[in-house]
């Protein structure tokens, strides 16, 4: 399982979680709007984070659209009224101490947080319009619109080919043999990975190299054509030499995807991403263009996490 | 100058506190180490006693089987006399099958020994030789009619006593009340061997015949085919049901109170004595649906019960080790719920899973106390020749045979075990390999 660390809630006084659940409760059937959340934010959480979200959390392109997600792991609530727009392609990080939720909050873009069974998502998340936190929508489309490459390499215990094709299979991508095949090719060229692997297309993907079985697993998550890939520290496990080939990576493709990586790299952040949302306890406490929060944070803990004091 | 000398002194002070220190790690690493020695000799001696009481044990049921599969035969001269066969010279197969070939027996061994007379002589004389031997002629016969008039020299089983006695079993010393052959049948034995009629032979009954009251007729290939019904209903239902209801149970089911309650009662159905599950076989399989008794189907039925708790905590055991991340990029590619199951986590679980399933099925196999509940125990002479036949099992014919008073029978129940050994070790063996073969796919 991926590092979903409830741990760091327990620091919140109980009390402010508590009132805060009653305060879900009362509200009852009513939609949960972007001013019932804001009422929430303030004093009565007793903490540093800031009555609303600071920076802009709008984008003029938006493929998500969140708005006030919250996420509960059976009582503990991880994620509190997250509102944020994530613009279409480019590539947004999400930086924050461990356990703040920003994992949490990635893994409801493609309801990967269905997989766990005492999660609950509240709140609304639309992509292109269309809410996905709905019981109504399936999630099978939605993960090959919203791909993901997870933190450890996971590539399937198969050949090289069988990896990427697998995608395309199940959707029923390709008509034939040919047509597969082209989409491995084409895939793994994007992924920066066939001229390493084009002889050994049969050869198991749980051999090759940390950094190459990243790179696979990108392919792999290309080769069903999302539109959004979801990176969850995806460089953690890597040396520096594969960290910036993903690193490039990750640049050329956001021509053609929306990218949301998570990391706890700051340079990373600064380096690949366009606009970076910090975390805080479950908090989004601030949101900006990169440049602007590496230089310029508006809010202290923000600045405060990204010049190291603590995180 | 004051600071100087302070911290001088503080150094020094550090320094004999560190030596002190250093002085109690070097006497705790020595019981440190004492400790581990001893810890080692403790696991060293558990596993060489353990390796010990096996030794014993395999030696002792070797030395006792290993006779059983050598088989003393007496070789006689028999004349097929039409007038005792046939008078009527009809070679009318009912005729045959009908006739006396004891006394042909008898004429030919009287023929060798003609100052045995009177009936209990004779009778003494015929006990040497098997009571299988007069079936051998009419079998022969009756497969060739014209051999009647002719005489042929043929290989007979001797009985279990003169086998006994040339195997050393039977004390020459003792009263001859207290043996179990007269000094007159000593003495022919002794003129048999003198004349080169008596060899031991390789004991094909053993492994080809069914059950019978004569040790040296008797075989276990009834049981052997017993089990073997046996094993291939419970393989056949344990199998699938064990997987389906591990597959279910771990990667579709909802954690709540329900599936907890299956969870715990399956782990203690594990636990429950084997005689328990006989009975259960007793009340719903036979009372109540009214199927045959010492059938191998219902034998099979009981056993499928016994091993389901196996191979699905077995079953389990392997889905569980199959990494989350596995499935997490399965569903992360958009697979479905069942897509990630059997194309991913499923194939990596199978190793697991038949090794569970082989275990449980040698655990069957070895298997008695519910067979006795089913009518399994019986003395079935007959091997079967399907699932709804009255049959045994290897490990009840054990249990018969080790009741049989008879000394040959003692050697045959060891043979028996080794057989049955043989079995579990082959199906041991076949659970690693499959683990090794399949795990080797990457």
């Amino acid at each position: 399982m991926d590092d979903v660390n409830i741990g760091g809630y327990q620091f919140m006084e109980a009390t402010t979680m508590s009132r805060d659940r009653e305060t879900r409760s009362e509200q009852g059937t009513q939609a949960l709007s972007r001013n019932s959340a804001a009422s929430l934010f303030g004093s009565e959480r007793g903490s540093d984070v800031p009555d609303n979200t600071v920076g802009v959390i709008t984008h003029d392109d938006p493929i998500f659209a969140c708005r006030s997600v919250d996420v509960f792991y059976a009582d503990k609530q991880a994620i509190f009224g997250v509102d944020l727009d994530i613009g279409r392609n480019q590539v947004i990080s999400m930086i924050g101490p461990s356990g703040c939720g920003k994992s949490t909050f990635l893994r409801c873009l493609n309801r990967m947080n269905d997989t766990i069974d005492i999660a609950r998502v509240t709140g609304r998340i639309e992509l292109d319009g269309q809410d996905i936190l709905d019981s109504k929508i399936d999630v099978v489309p939605l993960r090959a619109r919203v791909g993901m490459v997870f933190q450890k390499p996971n590539p399937f215990p198969k050949s090289i080919y069988e990896n990427v094709a697998y995608g395309p299979r199940i959707h029923g991508l390709a008509r034939d043999r040919v047509e597969l095949d082209e989409i491995v090719q084409t895939s793994l060229e994007r992924a920066g990975l066939l001229k390493e692997v084009k002889d050994r297309m049969d050869q198991p993907g749980t051999g090759l190299s940390g950094g190459q079985q990243q790179r696979l697993c990108i392919a792999r998550a290309i080769a069903v054509s999302p539109e959004v890939i979801l990176m969850d520290e995806p460089c953690s496990a890597l040396d520096p030499i594969a960290t910036a080939r993903i690193e490039d990576l990750i640049d050329e493709l956001k021509e053609n995807y929306t990218i949301c990586i998570v990391t706890h790299s700051m340079q990373q952040a600064a380096r690949v991403s366009q606009r970076t949302a910090y975390f805080h306890l479950g908090y989004l406490v601030e949101v900006d263009e990169t440049d602007k929060i590496f230089t310029n944070p508006s809010h202290k803990l923000t600045e405060d996490y990204i010049t190291g004091r603590f995180g | 100058m004051s600071n100087t000398n302070s911290t001088g002194r503080d150094a020094g002070t550090g320094l004999k506190a560190t030596n002190r220190s250093m002085d109690r790690v070097q006497a705790s690493l020595r019981r440190r180490y004492r400790a581990e020695k001893r810890f080692r000799a403790y696991g060293l001696i558990s596993v060489v006693v353990g390796i010990l009481f096996l030794f014993v044990l395999m030696a002792s049921i070797l030395a006792k089987g290993y006779p059983a599969f050598r088989q003393t035969f007496v070789t006689l001269d028999v004349y097929l006399d039409s007038a005792v066969i046939d008078p009527e010279g009809s070679r009318d197969p009912a005729v045959l099958r009908l006739a006396d070939y004891k006394r042909l027996i008898r004429n030919s061994l009287q023929e060798i020994f003609p100052d045995a007379s009177g009936r209990s002589e004779r009778r003494k004389l015929v006990a040497l030789i098997s009571n299988g031997a007069p079936f051998q002629i009419q079998g022969l016969v009756m497969d060739e009619p014209s051999l009647v008039g002719q005489t042929l020299t043929l290989e007979f089983p001797a009985s279990a006593d003169l086998d006994m006695l040339m195997k050393g079993h039977i004390d020459r010393s003792l009263p001859e009340a207290e043996r179990r052959l007269s000094d007159a049948q000593i003495g022919w034995v002794d003129k048999l061997v003198e004349q080169g009629r008596v060899h031991k032979r390789w004991n094909k009954a053993l492994l080809s015949n069914g059950d019978s009251r004569d040790p040296e007729m008797a075989g276990i290939w009834g049981a052997v085919k017993g089990s073997f019904y046996m094993l291939v209903v419970t393989l056949v239902l344990s199998f699938p049901i064990g997987v389906a209801a591990a597959v279910y149970l771990e990667e579709f089911a909802p954690r709540n109170r329900w599936t907890d309650l299956i969870e715990i009662n399956i782990n203690n159905l594990a636990a429950v004595p084997s005689i328990v599950f006989g009975l259960l076989g007793l009340a719903v399989f036979l009372n109540f649906f009214g199927m045959p008794r010492s059938a191998p189907l219902v034998g099979g039925l009981v056993l499928t019960v016994m091993t389901l708790p196996t191979v699905i905590i077995s079953s389990r055991a392997a889905l569980t080790s199959v990494p989350p991340s596995i499935r997490e990029a399965a569903l992360g590619m958009g697979a479905s719920k069942m897509q990630a199951t059997f194309h991913h986590v499923v194939p990596l679980a199978v190793p697991g899973m038949l090794t569970g399933t082989i275990i449980g099925m040698a655990r069957a196999l070895g298997e008695s106390a519910p067979l006795l509940m089913i009518g399994m125990v019986a003395f079935i002479v007959d091997v079967p020749q399907g699932f709804t036949d009255p049959a045994t099992a290897l490990p009840v014919q054990i249990y018969l045979w080790a009741d049989a008073p008879e000394r040959a029978f003692v050697e045959r129940t060891s043979a028996a075990i080794l057989v049955l050994l043989a079995f579990l070790i082959a199906m041991n063996s076949l659970a690693i390999f499959l683990r090794r073969r399949f795990e080797r796919r990457w």
